[in-house]
């Protein structure tokens, strides 16, 4: 390889054209390659290579202990005719919708958070970003216990103004929309410290200017916050939908074992571990596992050509 | 699901930080013990190692509740081979059967480790264990002194692989408080299924105003389908683990039994079961009877409900029956220290060992005779009908793999359970997924 690392680290400073030609000629030598192989090697070692092998397992039959057999394209196969997989696609998109519901929530919360002069802001800073911190299995325990049907405290507080609830997590349908919920509300901490730092780049002079031509906090929030937030919000929504394409935790957790709409609220994530760890059918998982790849993979393709239209680096 | 998971969160935590440190103990043992001497070869028979015959070796478990147990077991054994070095790893149960697995892969499984039913046959297929055929030529283990349903566990194609070291069986649990409150006389040895639905109907019709029901329903095959349908005269997996018994007649009877206690609204449902499980309605007094294993003792005593507690045998259907299952000690085929694993496995089956892990309340024992200890560590409950049960107990039922259909029991059965689907249209699907799951073996 001949790539000098001043093209890497110096995008900004010249034109492609001119560095593209200067490159060869002006190459760094090998040390600068020194420095990045420990991190390189440790990419290679524990992602690209495991990469390449689940690739080659999603086309074996994998032993228990150990020991491939060769089935060509049977698990992928297999894979693109099991309803299920088409339900746990299903399930998550649905996930995703709705945590992605959170992000204008988000902004809103973030764009009065950070209201100039605004006392204890960074109690409620806290406050919103705990969720984040605490541990995703111990929020679910929680939140189980809160949507029990027989004794949680949700239906209680239904009962007192005579409303009969229902069984939250075991009833088809409103399991996942009582999992998105927990994902909706665990969601606001992470995209509320981004946003804010985003909203702190935002030039006072510009609500300034908009305030001495007469708009209105709602005029100003729409005409200088969004667009000029628009990178951020950017930003949180690529992660937001990987994060929730990789459901799995607070699924396991808050259904548990023996819930009789599991089978009709898996995710993505959850066909895998089933498969791959329940059923102990590794080959087939390796596939799923790819599926999973490649959708996310083109999820995100998908919103970088969309960002075109709506986001506003200037 | 199975009986070790069961003292669970309890159990999890504990058995984690203690893991950590058992494992980083190892680590230091195995730094400072530095070349034992190198094992004989152990030949085609087994023969007792000498009395100075210098080992090292790895004792692999996962309940570190029973390792104080094991620790005074060894130190029994010790005595016969003082120089015989046994290092005990505990991998929490979360872990263990992932961490056996790669280490059965990579032929560095323990010299000897714990096994279950569920796992037993697809180690046991892959030749994973050292028979023990010679030991029990040599007449150092005799088989009829185990419960005979625990020796075929543990046999695939005529050949044995280990003997229990422990057992359990399954029974009811009622609570004599809530009985009382509804009037009907409390559960009696010989009692039928009828007996058990009318007595359920007839304290969730009672009790009703209180929100308790008759029974909390057993959703799991161990402490439930598994044993009804036993009782109805049918099986789950044949002898051989070639065919299964879902499609018959006797399997839709033993399903028929829980969807009758939940659909008569004596159970709560499904989704109340899922809500909060069973154990939890009836040890917070919510539910008067409660169909579960032995292993439950603990958490009975530890409840609210400690003194109105008691234990009585499974009603009859068409026959009477239980699931036993209990856990076995098997020595690595690939071990470099075979014979040294095999005396320890001698030794971990014998009486004295065995009388030894029942006195430290540990486990039921699966020697038999050995069970007193057992049955006075709650002399409150009635823990005799758990013995009693051997007489009338069929093995766990398993094949060489049987997580590929074990998961879809509960999967199909529990909307059956509910009365969603019907009980034929669910048995019939079983019978032929679970088959097809047997096939692909």
């Amino acid at each position: 390889m001949t790539l000098s690392l001043r093209t890497v680290r110096t995008p900004v400073v010249s034109t492609p054209d001119r560095r593209r030609s200067a490159g060869p000629a002006r190459t760094d030598g090998w040390w600068p390659w020194a420095f990045v192989a420990p991190l390189f090697l440790g990419v290679c070692v524990f992602y690209l290579w495991p990469i390449l092998q689940t690739v080659y397992f999603s086309f074996t039959k994998f032993g228990v202990f150990g020991g491939q057999t060769w089935i060509g394209a049977a698990n992928w196969a297999r894979l693109v005719q099991d309803p299920d997989f088409y339900r746990a696609i299903l399930n998550t998109l649905i996930y995703s919708a709705i945590v992605l519901l959170g992000i204008p929530v988000a902004v809103f919360l973030a764009s009065l958070i950070n209201r100039p002069g605004l006392r204890f802001a960074s109690l409620y800073r806290v406050l919103f970003f705990l969720p984040y911190i605490a541990m995703p299995v111990a929020i679910s325990l929680v939140w189980r216990m809160m949507f029990n049907g027989d004794f949680g405290i949700i239906n209680y507080a239904l009962s007192l103004v005579g409303i009969d609830g229902p069984h939250w997590l075991s009833t088809p349908g409103l399991a996942l929309i009582s999992v998105s919920l927990v994902g909706f509300w665990g969601s606001f901490g992470l995209a509320i410290l981004i946003l804010g730092a985003g909203l702190k780049n935002i030039p006072v002079e510009l609500y300034e200017a908009a305030e001495l031509d007469g708009a209105t906090p709602w005029r100003r929030f729409r005409s200088v916050t969004v667009p000029l937030l628009s990178p951020s919000v950017f930003f949180v929504t690529i992660i937001t939908i990987i994060g929730s394409f990789q459901l799995f935790d607070a699924l396991y957790a808050m259904l548990g074992p023996n819930n009789p709409v599991m089978p009709a609220t898996q995710s993505l994530v959850f066909y895998f571990y089933e498969n791959g760890f329940i059923r102990n059918d590794k080959g087939f998982a390796a596939a799923i596992a790819l599926a999973i790849l490649v959708i996310i993979g083109i999820v995100t393709v998908i919103q970088f050509r969309l960002q075109k239209r709506w986001v506003n680096y200037d | 699901m199975m009986n070790r998971i069961s003292p669970h969160a309890r159990l999890r935590r504990r058995g984690w930080l203690t893991g950590i440190a058992a494992l980083g103990l190892a680590g230091l043992l195995a730094g400072c013990a530095g070349g034992g001497s190198p094992a004989e070869p152990s030949g085609d028979g087994y023969t007792p190692p000498a009395k100075d015959f210098a080992a090292e070796i790895t004792y692999g478990v996962w309940d570190q509740t029973q390792v104080d147990a094991i620790n005074a077991n060894i130190e029994g054994f010790n005595k016969e081979y003082p120089n015989i070095k046994v290092n005990v790893n505990v991998t929490p149960w979360g872990d263990y059967w992932t961490k056996l697995q790669t280490q059965g892969s990579s032929s560095t499984l323990p010299d000897i480790f714990w096994m279950n039913g569920p796992n037993f046959q697809l180690y046991a297929s892959n030749g994973m264990f050292e028979p023990i055929t010679s030991i029990v030529d040599g007449g150092y283990i005799k088989p009829a002194d185990y419960p005979k349903a625990l020796i075929d566990l543990y046999t695939l194609d005529g050949v044995s692989y280990g003997v229990p070291k422990d057992f359990d069986t399954i029974a009811v649990w009622y609570n004599k408080a809530l009985f009382a409150k509804a009037g009907v006389e409390v559960p009696k040895a010989g009692w039928t299924w009828d007996d058990i639905q009318t007595k359920a109907k007839a304290i969730s019709t009672a009790l009703s105003g209180d929100g308790i029901y008759g029974i909390a329903a057993a959703t799991d095959g161990q402490s439930g389908y598994y044993d009804t349908i036993l009782q109805a005269g049918g099986d789950v997996i044949s002898a051989d683990g070639k065919k299964t018994g879902y499609g018959t007649p006797e399997a839709a009877a033993g399903i028929q039994f829980w969807t009758d206690l939940i659909t008569s609204g004596a159970s709560p449902n499904i989704q109340q079961l899922s809500d909060t499980p069973a154990l939890t309605w009836f040890t917070s007094g919510k539910a008067a009877m409660f169909q579960g294993g032995s292993w439950q003792r603990n958490a009975m005593v530890q409840s609210d409900i400690k003194d109105d507690v008691q234990v009585v045998e499974l009603p009859k259907g068409e026959r009477q029956a239980t699931v036993i299952h209990g856990v076995a000690n098997v020595v690595s085929a690939k071990s470099a220290n075979k014979q040294a694993a095999q005396a320890l496995q001698v030794y971990l089956a014998s009486k004295a060992a065995q009388e030894q892990q029942g006195e430290m309340g540990a486990v039921i024992p699966a020697f038999n005779g050995t069970q007193q200890a057992f049955v006075d560590s709650i002399p409150q409950y009635d823990l005799q009908v758990f013995l009693d049960a051997i007489a009338y107990s069929f093995p766990y039922p398993v094949s060489k793999n049987t997580s590929a259909w074990a998961g879809l029991e509960a999967e199909i059965l529990l909307p059956a359970f509910n009365g969603d689907v019907s009980v034929d249209k669910a048995n019939a699907e079983l019978a032929t997924k679970v088959q097809a799951a047997l096939d692909a073996e």
